[in-house]
């Protein structure tokens, strides 16, 4: 089972992992995983399971280019990013590092902490009450880069971008 | 068919007619890294992708930017190595310490121009737009993809025009122009589009490089603003066309545009600055790559002549880059700021990102130029950050709160 987090609208990168413990400014970068949502959501880190699930209002993402924002995301083990409207930078470097990223609009159809379960495969997400709740398809394009494991895999396994001919 | 800006610059980079929709291969001209995230970008590179070398030494343009000069040995020590890979790999534009940040020193140096596909791993990158050219922000993998292939791919954006209509008036500028766009189209109007800026060339460069930064904060792709009345040669083919296609049009009436200012904590929390309450302030700070320009400088010394800062009020003046400060010393704008009691900082992204020169403590406040005012981006994340421009800068440094030009200004007001 997974756990849902519940993110508000606007979630900028600052607020994902603020500029001030950026690997650049770290004497050890492996402690990035101490620092997701740091000062906007302090018991997060420390709570996170492998496969939990943050759900978000609109516009996720927004801000900066740092990729260190998702990393973070990805070193504690976050399963999937399902928010109405990603920011265009957040959810590339998610998807580079394939991190599963959902448009749907989830807002205030799961609980903080609820208990789910989350099928990647048909994009389902089964609720400790019994409902199913159908997360619309990515484009193929995105599915298979997810599928290589992130935009360096799937580079180096087919030798091309996607959409290229 | 008639085509918009970015359509016609993607259509050139992948080789074949585009439309907005299309996912799309394209070469890119340019691929800027930064201190920041350059250890990073290197690290993929080669350990990630196999890469040897970048694809063209020439094309790819390193800057020390982000903490610039360093601010611990951390970052003394990743700069050192970032240093140590530009000589290996043969790279020729490396901007030290002290040049300044990134996108205006690629203009200054002719590096981006009209009709160009430059990305950067930045996400103000949107920058380039200032000159005609397609500029966009990434992150550190699809930096390390471009600087090693000279390729990446994009979905041709949907294009929002935003119309400019008049002039400003006294006191009024770029950046009122560019938060009241933030204000119509709010933090995700133009996500996954671009932003077309019309009306505008009668600004100079870096005036119109402050729409291009804006850009990114309505969640653009690229901020173009048509490349009219430019030294730089425009290509013949890029050219505002009848007919293109827009997803959205914002008509802006300039001669009735009042000073713009945003609140905390997000960008598009706009209004007119007359109808804000009185919020005393800290620290005024002017830089950035919006507003640090050689204009804005001299827009504060403006207002700031022959008066102090207010007692009580930290005014820093970070320049945009070293052409911006020489300019400033060339004219005697440096002399007035100085005079006024401001101090000046390296030329660099400067306390914009929270890390040196100028963060913020618990509780403060300040009126920023630049371009996020997130909580905790300076510092502090009880600290509240207010943007406005350049002239609200100067104005609010004389009084210690955030001020209306015409307030400091009395009868002068109609002569700034």
């Amino acid at each position: 089972m997974a756990r849902v987090w519940i993110f508000g609208a606007d979630i900028n990168t600052d607020q994902i992992v603020p500029g001030r413990y950026a690997p650049y400014m770290l004497k050890n970068e492996d402690d990035l995983r101490k620092y997701p949502f740091i000062e906007h959501r302090p018991d997060f880190a420390g709570n996170v399971r492998p496969g939990d699930i943050i759900v978000a209002g609109n516009n996720f993402g927004c801000g900066s280019s740092r990729e260190y924002a998702p990393l973070a995301l990805r070193m504690v083990g976050v399963g999937a990013i399902i928010a109405p409207l990603f920011a265009r930078i957040f959810f590339r470097n998610a998807l580079n590092l394939g991190i599963p990223c959902f448009t749907a609009d989830l807002t205030g159809k799961l609980r903080d902490g609820q208990e789910v379960e989350l099928d990647l495969e048909r994009g389902r997400i089964h609720t400790d009450d019994g409902r199913t709740l159908q997360l619309p398809p990515p484009p193929a394009f995105l599915r298979e880069v997810w599928a290589a494991g992130g935009i360096v895999p799937y580079y180096r396994k087919y030798g091309r971008f996607p959409g290229e001919g | 068919m008639a085509q918009t800006l970015s359509e016609q610059i993607l259509s050139r980079a992948a080789g074949r007619p585009v439309s907005a929709g299309e996912v799309v291969t394209v070469n890119v001209d340019l691929v800027m890294m930064h201190d920041s995230l350059s250890p990073s970008i290197i690290r993929v590179l080669h350990e990630e992708l196999g890469a040897e070398r970048v694809w063209d030494p020439q094309r790819v343009a390193v800057v020390i930017d982000h903490v610039a000069p360093a601010a611990s040995v951390q970052t003394a020590e990743k700069q050192a190595e970032v240093r140590r890979w530009v000589r290996a790999q043969g790279i020729t534009h490396l901007f030290d310490v002290g040049r300044g940040i990134s996108h205006p020193v690629l203009v200054e140096e002719g590096l981006a121009r009209p009709g160009m596909v430059i990305v950067g791993s930045d996400s103000h990158s949107t920058a380039y737009g200032c000159v005609g050219a397609f500029g966009t922000g990434m992150g550190t993998t699809d930096i390390a993809l471009a600087a090693a292939t000279g390729r990446t791919w994009f979905r041709v954006p949907e294009t929002v025009l935003v119309r400019a209509n008049g002039r400003f008036r006294p006191g009024v500028s770029a950046k009122d122009l560019g938060l009241k766009a933030a204000r119509l189209l709010r933090a995700d109007g133009a996500t996954y589009a671009a932003v077309e800026w019309h009306g505008v060339e009668f600004l100079s460069v870096m005036e119109r490089m402050t729409l291009a930064t804006l850009s990114i904060e309505v969640g653009a792709k690229a901020g173009i603003v048509p490349p009219t009345g430019l030294l730089q040669t425009v290509p013949e083919w890029l050219r505002v066309e009848d007919g293109a296609r827009y997803s959205r049009v914002v008509e802006i009436d300039l001669d009735n545009l009042e000073p713009q200012i945003s609140a905390p904590h997000t960008v598009d929390n706009v209004t007119d600055l007359r109808d804000l309450g009185r919020v005393a302030v800290d620290v005024v700070y002017l830089g950035t790559c919006t507003n640090g320009h050689y204009e804005d400088m001299a827009a504060a010394a403006r207002i700031l002549r022959g008066r102090r800062v207010a007692p009580g009020v930290r005014m820093l003046v970070v320049p945009a880059s070293a052409q911006a400060l020489q300019l400033a010393a060339e004219d005697g704008t440096l002399a007035t700021l100085l005079a006024a009691g401001a101090t000046i900082g390296t030329p660099g992204c400067g306390a914009c990102i929270g890390r040196h020169m100028g963060v913020l403590a618990p509780g403060e406040v300040c009126l920023f130029t630049g371009n996020r005012n997130f909580r905790g981006r300076m510092g502090s994340p009880e600290a509240r950050i207010y943007l406005a421009s350049p002239e609200v800068a100067a104005a609010t440094a004389l009084t210690g709160y955030i001020t209306h030009p015409q307030e400091v200004v009395d009868g002068r007001y109609l002569e700034l």
